[in-house]
């Protein structure tokens, strides 16, 4: 259990995190989810006591992280791969860190047999790619077998088979009990791992609700209709109960309709004889619907409008 | 979380990676080499003085210096200092080891350094006759080390509060080579200031009389002590300073 409780942070003027409150529960995995800038790296740096609140508190359960007896077997984290000397391998890493928490060196075995790098243990860790590190990462995670896990970030730049590694990695964590909270600027990727999520934009709390409910709030199914007789659409609309909103699109007058299928409204249209110059299902909505909702609370906007995905890293 | 095994941890860090060894092999080698080319060029038949055999601690010293701020910075460049606080939140037990470990290290090196210098001297110029018999010779020789063991602190110390390596480094060779014997240089009080640098008074513990300091305040053995409350001093402040900066 991870207690976020008024958490803040400044850096001179810039406010990192403001006023932050949010509890991560165990048994599932938690979403972490903000556009770049939002505050996340720099909220999980201060739940791990390495940045300095300038107020508020975290507590892991019920306690700071400074007063956790060796810690590494309470809460594992992967902030950043590349935290690692890149001229000692890969083996040597894990024993100091288990040296540290009295752990013996038969868990660096065990861990390096469970992210699959017991093969390349004894090269260079400088040399390992991307998804490599990554693996070396969680097992610096798990090496003292904690009921805590972080993870900031960990799908950025993966091929397919190490975010789906990942994914596996995640649920299987939480489906042994343990508290996880992973981090991302990528809603459709917490849609696949996360079960509830805690949304963050300017360092303030959006939204902490199950994924489900974000995702259908954010994203109903929508479907857009162009028409020259947009009038007697909506009215057609309006009469069989269905939801419209107005839009213009291009200059021409455009309905959007929330909560049906585009079949309904073509046939709708048809026995009203009205005209139809478009009519299409609005997919994909699903990262637009997140920026709209985190929109006042993007750090940096491009120029011609945030309405394009959000695909950079944070680094 | 015990101090052996926070120092094994550290001793874990500190050799795993190939820049220690070659430092500490260096500053080994570098005043056994100096007290050979020191003998080598001496006339056969006049007595070498131990200070003149062990004026290479100086290039030793400065590998040491080396290496122990590496042992910090590198830290930091890499990212593993915050692993290291993730770890070891308290910070200062895990700094401690890292220092006790590096410190000891240092005064090992020292050790041999000295020893080995004497050794060779007293091989390739039997008529100097040279011993560990005066208090003057026990301190030229084993000194090394305790000025070894203090010169990593500070080292530590250093790479603690600047936490990058060009800027430690340059601080660490600066420093003792050129700011503090050019200290004299400044008139009316740069002499007597200058017995009060830290590496000065060190050197003053080593050669006594041969230093640089025309007019010592300090004893030898004074000298050695004010040189490691110097050290310790430094290191209270980079404790204390790393302790409440975000890592």
């Amino acid at each position: 259990m991870i207690e976020v409780e008024h958490l803040t942070k400044r850096y001179g003027r810039t406010v990192a995190v403001d006023d932050l409150s949010f509890s991560v529960r165990p048994g599932r995995v938690t979403g972490f989810l903000g556009p770049n800038g939002a505050g996340k790296s720099t909220t999980m740096r201060m739940i791990l006591g390495l940045d300095r609140p300038t107020s508020g508190a975290v507590r892991i359960d019920g306690k700071p992280y400074r007063e956790l007896d060796r810690p590494l077997t309470r809460v594992g984290a992967l902030l950043d791969a590349k935290w690692v000397h890149p001229n000692r391998s890969a083996r040597a890493h894990l024993r100091w860190m288990a040296r540290t928490n009295r752990l013996p060196n038969r868990r660096v075995d065990e861990v390096l047999e469970t992210v699959g790098l017991s093969g390349v243990a004894d090269r260079r860790a400088g040399g390992f790619s991307l998804g490599m590190s990554q693996r070396l990462g969680i097992a610096a995670a798990l090496l003292g077998d904690p009921e805590i896990l972080m993870f900031d970030e960990p799908v950025n730049g993966l091929d397919p088979e190490g975010i789906l590694w990942i994914r596996q990695i995640m649920q299987r964590l939480a489906s042994e009990g343990r508290t996880v909270l992973v981090s991302s600027h990528l809603l459709s990727e917490m849609a696949q791992t996360a079960e509830e999520l805690v949304v963050i934009g300017r360092g303030k709390l959006i939204r902490q609700c199950g994924t489900a409910q974000f995702v259908d709030e954010a994203s109903g199914a929508t479907i857009r209709v162009r028409s020259p007789q947009v009038e007697r659409l909506r009215g057609a609309l309006h009469q069989q109960g269905i939801e419209v909103r107005d839009e213009v699109v291009d200059e021409s007058p455009t309905l959007v309709v929330v909560g049906t299928s585009s079949e309904r409204v073509g046939e709708i249209a048809a026995a009203q004889g009205v005209v139809l110059h478009e009519l299409s299902i609005q997919r994909g909505s699903l990262e637009q619907a997140f920026l709209q909702l985190t929109n006042e609370a993007v750090e940096y906007h491009a120029h011609n409008g945030a309405t394009t995905g959000n695909e950079g890293t944070d680094r | 979380m015990s101090a052996v095994n926070l120092i094994s941890a550290e001793s874990i860090k500190l050799f795993s990676t190939r820049s220690p060894w070659w430092c500490n092999l260096l500053a080994m080698a570098l005043p056994v080499g100096f007290a050979t080319a020191a003998v080598l060029s001496w006339p056969t038949d006049l007595p070498i003085s131990v200070t003149e055999v062990q004026l290479g601690y100086q290039f030793g010293m400065m590998l040491v210096l080396v290496m122990a701020a590496l042992a910090v910075t590198t830290e930091y460049r890499f990212g593993t200092m915050r692993t290291t606080f993730q770890a070891v939140p308290g910070r200062t037990p895990v700094l401690l080891a890292k220092t006790v470990l590096v410190a000891g290290v240092a005064g090992l090196v020292g050790l041999v350094a000295a020893l080995g210098s004497l050794g060779v001297a007293s091989l390739l110029h039997p008529v100097s006759e040279l011993g560990l018999g005066t208090a003057h010779e026990l301190r030229a020789v084993l000194g090394v080390a305790p000025v070894f063991v203090f010169s990593a602190v500070i080292a530590v110390a250093v790479g603690l509060l600047v936490r990058q390596s060009a800027g430690a480094l340059a601080i660490l060779l600066v420093w003792p080579m050129l700011v503090e014997p050019l200290v004299s240089v400044i008139p009316t009080v740069g002499e007597p200031v200058q017995q009060w640098m830290p590496f000065m008074a060190a050197d003053h513990f080593l050669r006594g009389a041969s230093s640089m300091i025309a007019d010592p305040v300090l004893s030898p053995a004074a000298s050695l002590a004010y040189f490691g409350v110097v050290a310790v001093g430094l290191l209270a402040v980079a404790l204390v300073v790393a302790r409440r900066r975000d890592a």
